[in-house]
């Protein structure tokens, strides 16, 4: 029996509450146990993901309940991506606030960050509809408390705006599941895919219902155009390093998409034919547009990334739209890339935010500009899609992944047109940040002295250790490629998934 | 019974939703909170509705209520309780630092101020 699959939301579980309850009053402690934690994450994670590479596929059963009933954690390739990823974006952004006393800003910082890895933990592995609602809840309930962290006016206003919005998708995911489990009498996700698949052709209404309002649901996490609206303000408004590890919650809308519509209401479903990635293609296209749009009008530097952040979830979701097993291949690539990047650059931001403010304008000279801007460049180049980074890699695959549908042209056109201008409103900013700087007023004497000096070395460990993420995954893309393919592969026979689950097959 | 509880349902939304469109916190909150009840008694009915049947094993009953969508509901009032606590948390502390209860964020607000709030504790007039 393998404990070692419950272990990535147990511990953070248990973590947590220790840390507020036993050593609330010594940050130094805190700090320890939490880093400690999360690197402790890693390790587990990665070793996961080694025996998930294997292609098995491991079912852990709570309680010792045998699914359907109890609720089953899953590892399988794309699971175990997705939690190694979620430590190791963790382990960065964690380094970084450590490395700029982001943690000393507010109250309880760690006991947070550690309920939000479980919560993400635990939704990339559970096997059970309900229980996916319930991790939900613990990493938004987490998400919520992060995003205020350190206060501020404008702070709170914009987490009133969160917090309503997603109780509203969390609504919304309450009657997707009523309705699912109205039809099916299950929320087991094996199981479900089972009886949707031998539901009678005349019976299919309300089953098209749950799985629209499901996709709803994971577009609202996704921000996908329609439902993006909260993005924006939320992540420019939320302390930079919170947005960083939140460019994994974006995700777990894009992953959760993957699952259900490839396992439950895959390609071969045919009450459920074609109802998802006709929708979702278009709203994926506008994603794009809008968050390249966005980069170009960008005032402040935080909602450049976080329209970054949108772009970069468009081009995702082409992929995942596209419902074949190559697009499929391509989008898990590009996940990797896209929660790296995206993580990166809002370490950037705050890293320009903390020394210049973050208006995107010429100002002041700032400590570290050149190092900063190199990052800046890295980051920008990884975002918008350029060679060498890996951004240019998973664009291509996506592309390649788009050459057999009916509207390549569009989806090609989109995304290239998209990426030029990318580029152009990353160089705007960057140009203006950094360089424009040294043509501005010289400051006043007084305010030489208030900026701060040059940071330890711990925040620059984290923003590197990102960015040789992203080399590496550059570096590495033959490997990478192939086991996102072979992930694809398993996706897109769901019938290994739901034997594993419900017959016990290991 | 349908009739009661699905008009029960549709009504509580449309009430719910016509409050969330409203521009103060206030009435935004009360509509989450009666869309929440709605989707709590969605659940119910999604076990099929029954009057006075046994939801465990029972000997003598002949038939049985779902007991699943009970547990469903538990566990999401438990999750919209604490939920509408935060919200309503932070919404307070939101209006006593802005003093403003607006729900939305005038476009001012993105860059009214030079520096941003990041790292200046401020608690300046976003409005």
């Amino acid at each position: 029996m393998m404990h070692l699959i419950v272990l990535p939301v147990v511990l953070p579980a248990i973590l947590a509450p220790f840390i507020i309850m036993a050593i609330r009053h010594h940050m130094d402690l805190q700090r320890i146990f939490s880093l400690a934690g999360t690197v402790a994450l890693v390790a587990i994670t990665l070793t996961l993901l080694a025996q998930a590479a294997t292609g098995d596929i491991q079912v852990y059963e709570l309680g010792n309940w045998p699914a359907p009933f109890g609720i089953v954690l899953v590892l399988d390739r794309l699971s175990a991506l997705m939690i190694a990823l979620t430590a190791l974006l963790g382990l960065a952004v964690l380094l970084y606030v450590i490395g700029t006393d982001w943690d000393l800003k507010g109250r309880h910082f760690h006991p947070l960050f550690q309920f939000q890895l479980m919560g993400v933990m635990g939704a990339f592995l559970t096997g059970d509809a309900f229980n996916l609602f319930v991790f939900f809840e613990v990493l938004l309930i987490a998400s919520y408390g992060l995003m205020i962290h350190g206060g501020g006016a404008r702070r709170l206003r914009a987490g009133v705006q969160y917090v309503v919005y997603n109780l509203l998708g969390s609504t919304l995911f309450l009657f997707a599941l009523g309705t699912l489990y109205a039809v099916t009498g299950t929320l087991n996700m094996a199981d479900l895919a089972e009886r949707v698949a031998v539901l009678p052709a005349d019976e299919t209404a309300l089953i098209r219902v749950g799985a629209v309002l499901l996709l709803v649901v994971f577009a609202i996490k996704a921000a996908v155009l329609p439902l993006h609206f909260w993005l924006p303000a939320s992540y420019a408004n939320a302390p930079m390093p919170v947005a960083a590890l939140f460019a994994i919650m974006t995700k777990v809308g894009a992953y959760s998409i993957l699952r259900m519509y490839t396992l439950v209401f895959g390609p071969d479903v045919g009450s459920t034919d074609g109802l998802v990635g006709d929708w979702l293609l278009p709203a994926a296209l506008l994603t794009l547009g809008a968050g390249t749009l966005g980069i170009l009008g960008a005032r402040k530097i935080g909602k450049l990334v976080a329209f970054s952040a949108i772009a970069s979830m468009g081009t995702l979701l082409i992929a995942i739209s596209l419902f074949t097993e190559q697009a499929t291949g391509a989008a898990i690539y590009y996940i990797i890339h896209s929660t790296f990047a995206t993580g990166m650059m809002f370490l950037v931001a705050d890293l320009i935010v903390s020394r210049r403010g973050g208006i995107i304008a010429p100002g002041t000279p700032m400590a570290q500009n050149g190092l900063i801007a190199s990052l800046f460049f890295a980051g920008a180049i990884a975002l918008s899609g350029m060679p060498p980074l890996s951004g240019f890699i998973g664009k291509l695959l996506v592309m390649d992944g788009a050459r057999d549908a009916d509207q390549w042209a569009l989806i090609w056109g989109v995304i290239l047109i998209a990426s030029l201008v990318t580029v152009v409103g990353f160089a705007r900013a960057g140009s203006l940040i950094f360089w424009k700087g040294y043509e501005a007023e010289p400051p006043d004497e007084g305010t030489q002295e208030t900026h701060p000096a040059p940071t330890s070395a711990l925040p620059f460990v984290a923003v590197f250790g990102l960015l040789a993420g992203l080399i590496l995954l550059s570096v590495f893309a033959g490997p990478v490629h192939d086991y996102a393919r072979a992930t694809a592969g398993q996706l897109f026979d769901p019938q290994e998934y739901i034997g594993a689950v419900l017959r016990g097959g290991k | 019974m349908e009739l009661l509880l699905a008009s029960a349902v549709g009504i509580m939304t449309a009430c719910g939703v016509y409050l969330m469109l409203r521009q103060r916190t206030f009435p935004v909150i009360l509509g989450l909170t009666l869309v929440t009840y709605a989707v709590n008694v969605f659940l119910f009915a999604s076990g099929r509705l029954a009057q006075n049947l046994p939801p465990v094993l029972n000997p003598e009953a002949t038939a049985y209520s779902d007991p699943l969508p009970q547990a469903l509901v538990l566990t999401a009032i438990v999750i919209a309780f604490g939920m509408t606590a935060v919200v309503v948390m932070i919404a307070l502390s939101a209006y006593l630092s802005a003093r403003d209860d607006r729900i939305d964020m005038s476009e001012d607000d993105t860059y009214d101020d030079e520096q941003t709030a990041d790292h200046v504790d401020n608690a300046e007039d976003g409005a």
